[in-house]
């Protein structure tokens, strides 16, 4: 793909240029991280081959297929195109007069970490005892009750990514989950997803532990962190590759015992190696170019930036650097770095070259993605810019999956990548526009007229048991 | 947000008590001695709109091809055989949909700029003695940068509120202000009172809601007290009190029904509390939030209590909206019960059409979410001799829109506010086209040397 190319290039570049700094950046040794110790358990649910056809079909890749077919079968797309024969026995689905595009994509979720209800015992979302913590881990907080689980799958997202707050430096890893319902966020877990870490520039980090008069109390404070934080990283990473060296040389026994681990400085080391890719909530231009200039410091990547209000400032800077921008469609305001925001951000990235998206941050956001990039491509328009409704659609789609680093997996509605596809009553671009089925790797997890294919959360079971009511009658509620 | 609110939650405890000074209390006088709407003469032009789809929200109802005529600040004449004065600026409307302005219900416009900069917030006092008395119209800014972002996407008039701060139940009182002009904006002051039970009137009264319905009833009850035995207080002959004199005195109003009491309750049982408060005092009630508001639409409507709700609120975000639904609003309304859209987001308050459509999208009538947007706030504050619909009279608050005002393609083509044409123009415009410049090739200068050109 013309992105990855890209990306290996923008790579190859960082290593050259760090070479002279760091040596070990310039050293193809790959380093032996420990396999994940909490491995996913996700199972597709049942499926059966689908085959969805006459539809208007937003592809996920910038095209637009008129009375379209796509073809699902064994939890991946089979085929696409203005003719795709029905294979014998499977489900025929007449979507004349609607609209098809891929699942959605959200790079930037709370869920599970800050859910509904927000009470002091499900807020775990930010580990703010310490400005580094890359350490922690979102899965561990996620609570799968999550009733905006079910809502954000209503709204036709199939994959999130879940991060830890803002609140720290180095905030901890993130998880991305296929959006099923689960008891664990292991059963929910995208199999073999790279692992993100979550960092933060500006005020949070700056507030959290100013207010405390602790380090970082300032923004040169909070690049000082991220800069430290990275060095002890590459010394760890050093420790441990002398010491694989020795064992290499001399033999396990000779070698002794390994260095102890530090959770958090081999999540950074794996980071540096490449496995874990950074995502940065970051709001201004300033600070994003401080940043990229970090990441070139250490030969790190940074997958994208969130939140990014003045992204639109720098199109050029994120695309020279293969740096996406994750973005709001017209949040602005709630702080001083959010000052500078506009509604024609996205679409003004995009037009300057660089890979740019939705995101939701927002537990009532993620359930209308679609509704977002319409305002935002809406606001690119009346910028006097040209994008197509089957572009806009790649900004909650294929680039978030770019972002995550799964673009050869999901993101559009290609031959081979897992079957997530949402069915739209209408052209989502519309405010008017609903879900009508939702499929995730083939199976449906979510059908409007179909209660049985609703999943509602343990928690909400036994809101409304209606005294009056029959005992059959009285566990449906009342809703 | 969620997680925006917690950040500006650990804002407030960082905030020393000392940040809040003393001498407020000095200047919350009784009353706000801002005038009353000195816009209405409009710009001093004539304007014939002509040619649109006029949604008159009135007796009128649509016309195809109809003519609004504004002069001298109000509606002069509507219908779709308008005579157009020759001095009259024609402004064609062809193809375009035309509306009343949107009247945001509850709004802190002119009361917080930057959320997290707590200089530019006076939506609440929570160091301050003042409750009730606390009349926001002493605060309002109508420079504030959000005024202009909002108005140019049809947002004309709003209710200014105070927010609860983290000691009273009784948050203070609202001013309905225009957002077309920076003198004589205020449309009406002390409009209404607002105040909390459920879990917010809770946290401030003690940690019960037991503790906010006791603290509510006392502070009616010394009010009428007050209100019965002024001369009497004035002389040391009264119990005390356990409102200030000024809390008293701005309650008076509210005991009399001549000014709304809104309060914000999510629970059913809370809203049933709140009716039981509203019949008791004789109060003319308004319930904000109603995230359970459905579940008992049918005391509402015979109670005549109108709703002001975000009609996207549909997780259980508290244990006391276990009930929210995106149906809310258009089960509200199919009972009789007068909804207006409050979205909670002053900055973003132009996507109160996107919660209408919503809203639409989740069975309440296309027009009937129009009238929610534009003309029931208006009716809801005994606004609509004014403004609310496209009425020969009415204060001339229209839009002009490119399509369907719902849909989200759509934009405000033109704004006028009480007769003046709006440049349609904010901060927000001034920097897009500023960069736009920038990516377009205008490379000879740094952006901060670009000025856009006024449009």
């Amino acid at each position: 793909m013309k992105s990855s190319h890209l990306r290996a290039a923008v790579l190859a570049v960082l290593l050259v240029v760090s070479a002279g700094v760091v040596a070990q950046a310039a050293t193809p040794q790959p380093t032996e991280f420990p396999p994940d110790a909490f491995p996913s358990t996700y199972q597709p649910l049942p499926s059966q081959v689908t085959l969805i056809e006459h539809a208007t079909i937003y592809t996920g890749t910038g095209e637009r297929i008129d009375d379209g077919s796509v073809l699902l079968r064994d939890g991946k797309v089979a085929a696409i195109g203005k003719q795709v024969e029905a294979p014998a026995g499977a489900v025929v689905i007449d979507a004349k007069g609607k609209f098809v595009t891929p699942g959605l994509i959200d790079v930037h979720s709370h869920l599970g970490v800050y859910p509904s209800p927000s009470v002091d015992a499900t807020a775990n979302g930010n580990e703010m005892t310490n400005p580094t913590t890359p350490q922690v881990m979102a899965e561990h907080s996620v609570w799968p009750q999550d009733p905006g689980f079910n809502t954000a799958r209503a709204g036709g997202v199939t994959t999130l990514e879940i991060l830890p707050g803002s609140g720290n430096l180095i905030g901890g890893r993130s998880v991305v989950l296929k959006n099923v319902p689960a008891t664990t966020v292991q059963g929910m877990k995208f199999p073999d997803a790279p692992y993100g870490l979550k960092m933060a520039c500006g005020e949070n980090p700056m507030r959290v532990y100013g207010s405390r008069h602790q380090f970082p109390s300032t923004l040169m404070g909070d690049v000082a962190g991220y800069r430290q934080a990275f060095a002890d990283a590459q010394a760890y990473d050093r420790e441990w590759k002398a010491w694989e060296a020795k064992v290499k040389a001399k033999g396990a026994t000779e070698a002794g015992p390994p260095p102890k681990r530090d959770l958090g400085k081999e999540t950074l080391a794996e980071v540096l190696g490449g496995k874990i890719r950074v995502q940065m909530h970051c709001y201004r231009a300033d600070e994003m170019a401080a940043l990229l200039d970090v990441a070139n410091e250490f030969g790190f990547k940074i997958a994208a930036f969130h939140h990014a209000v003045e992204a639109y400032k720098i199109p050029h800077l994120l695309a020279k650097t293969d740096t996406c921008a994750a973005m709001w469609a017209d949040w602005w305001g709630f702080k001083m770095e959010a000052w500078d925001g506009i509604r024609a951000n996205i679409a003004m990235v995009d037009a300057g070259g660089a890979c740019a998206m939705i995101h939701s941050d927002d537990e009532n956001g993620i359930q209308r993605l679609n509704q977002e990039v319409a305002k935002a491509l809406a606001a690119g328009r009346r910028a006097g810019l040209d994008i197509s409704k089957e572009h806009a659609v790649m900004w909650m789609t294929l680039n978030p999956a770019k972002a995550l680093g799964l673009a050869d997996r999901i993101g559009s509605l290609e031959p081979g990548k897992d079957a997530d596809v949402v069915i739209w009553s209408a052209d989502p671009f519309s405010v008017y526009a609903r879900t009508e089925k939702v499929f995730l790797d083939g199976a449906v997890v979510y059908e409007r007229d179909e209660p049985q294919r609703q999943s509602t959360s343990d928690f909400m079971l036994g809101s409304f048991i209606d005294p009056h009511a029959t005992d059959a009658a009285a566990g449906e509620g009342a809703r | 947000m969620k997680y925006l609110a917690m950040i500006l939650a650990m804002l407030c405890v960082a905030c020393s008590p000392a940040d809040h000074s003393d001498g407020h209390a000095d200047t919350a006088a009784a009353s706000s001695a801002a005038p009353a709407n000195g816009n209405a003469a409009g710009d001093g032009k004539t304007y014939a709109i002509t040619g649109g789809t006029v949604y008159t929200l009135g007796a009128a109802g649509k016309i195809e091809h109809g003519t609004v005529l504004v002069k001298n600040g109000r509606i002069a004449a509507v219908g779709a055989n308008v005579e157009i004065p020759a001095d009259a600026e024609r402004i064609d409307a062809t193809g375009k949909i035309v509306t009343p302005g949107i009247f945001d219900p509850q709004s802190q416009f002119g009361i917080v700029e930057v959320g997290a900069v707590k200089e530019t917030r006076d939506a609440s006092a929570g160091d301050s003695r003042f409750s009730a008395a606390f009349d926001v119209a002493d605060a309002i800014n109508p420079r504030s940068m959000l005024i202009p972002v909002n108005r140019i996407a049809g947002v004309t008039r709003a209710m200014v509120s105070p927010t609860n701060g983290d000691k009273h139940i009784i948050a203070g009182r609202g001013a309905i202000i225009d957002l077309g002009s920076t003198e004589g904006f205020i449309h009406r002051d002390a409009a209404a009172m607002f105040a909390a039970l459920g879990e917010t009137g809770a946290a401030q009264a003690g940690g019960s809601r037991a503790a906010a319905m006791l603290a509510l009833r006392e502070a009616l009850q010394d009010a009428r007290d007050y209100a019965d035995n002024t001369s009497a207080y004035a002389s040391n002959q009264r119990r005390k009190y356990a409102l200030t004199r000024l809390d008293l005195e701005a309650l008076g109003p509210v005991l009399a029904g001549q000014e709304p009491l809104v309060l914000h309750v999510e629970r059913a049982s809370d809203i049933r509390a709140a009716l039981r408060l509203a019949r008791d005092f004789k109060l003319k009630l308004i319930v904000s939030g109603g995230a359970e508001a459905w579940m008992v639409a049918d005391e509402l409507a015979a109670a005549h209590v109108p709703v002001l709700l975000n009609p996207l609120e549909d997780l259980p975000a508290h244990f006391e909206t276990l009930g929210s639904t995106l149906e809310n609003a258009a089960r509200l309304q199919k009972a009789g019960v007068m909804i207006a859209f409050a979205t909670g987001d002053t900055h973003n308050a132009r996507n109160v059409t996107q919660a209408a459509g919503n809203a639409v999208a989740n069975g309440l009538p296309w027009l009937d979410a129009l009238k929610a947007l534009m003309l029931n706030p208006a009716r809801i504050y005994g606004m609509d001799q004014d403004v609310g619909t496209l009425e020969q009279g009415k204060l001339a608050d229209v839009v002009i829109w490119s399509g369907d005002p719902l849909e989200l393609s759509s934009f405000a083509d033109q704004v006028f506010i009480a007769g003046r044409k709006i440049p349609m123009v904010s901060r927000q415009t001034l920097l897009r086209d500023r960069y736009m410049q920038a990516m377009r090739g205008r490379k000879d200068l740094p952006p901060g040397y670009i000025v856009p050109a006024a449009q």
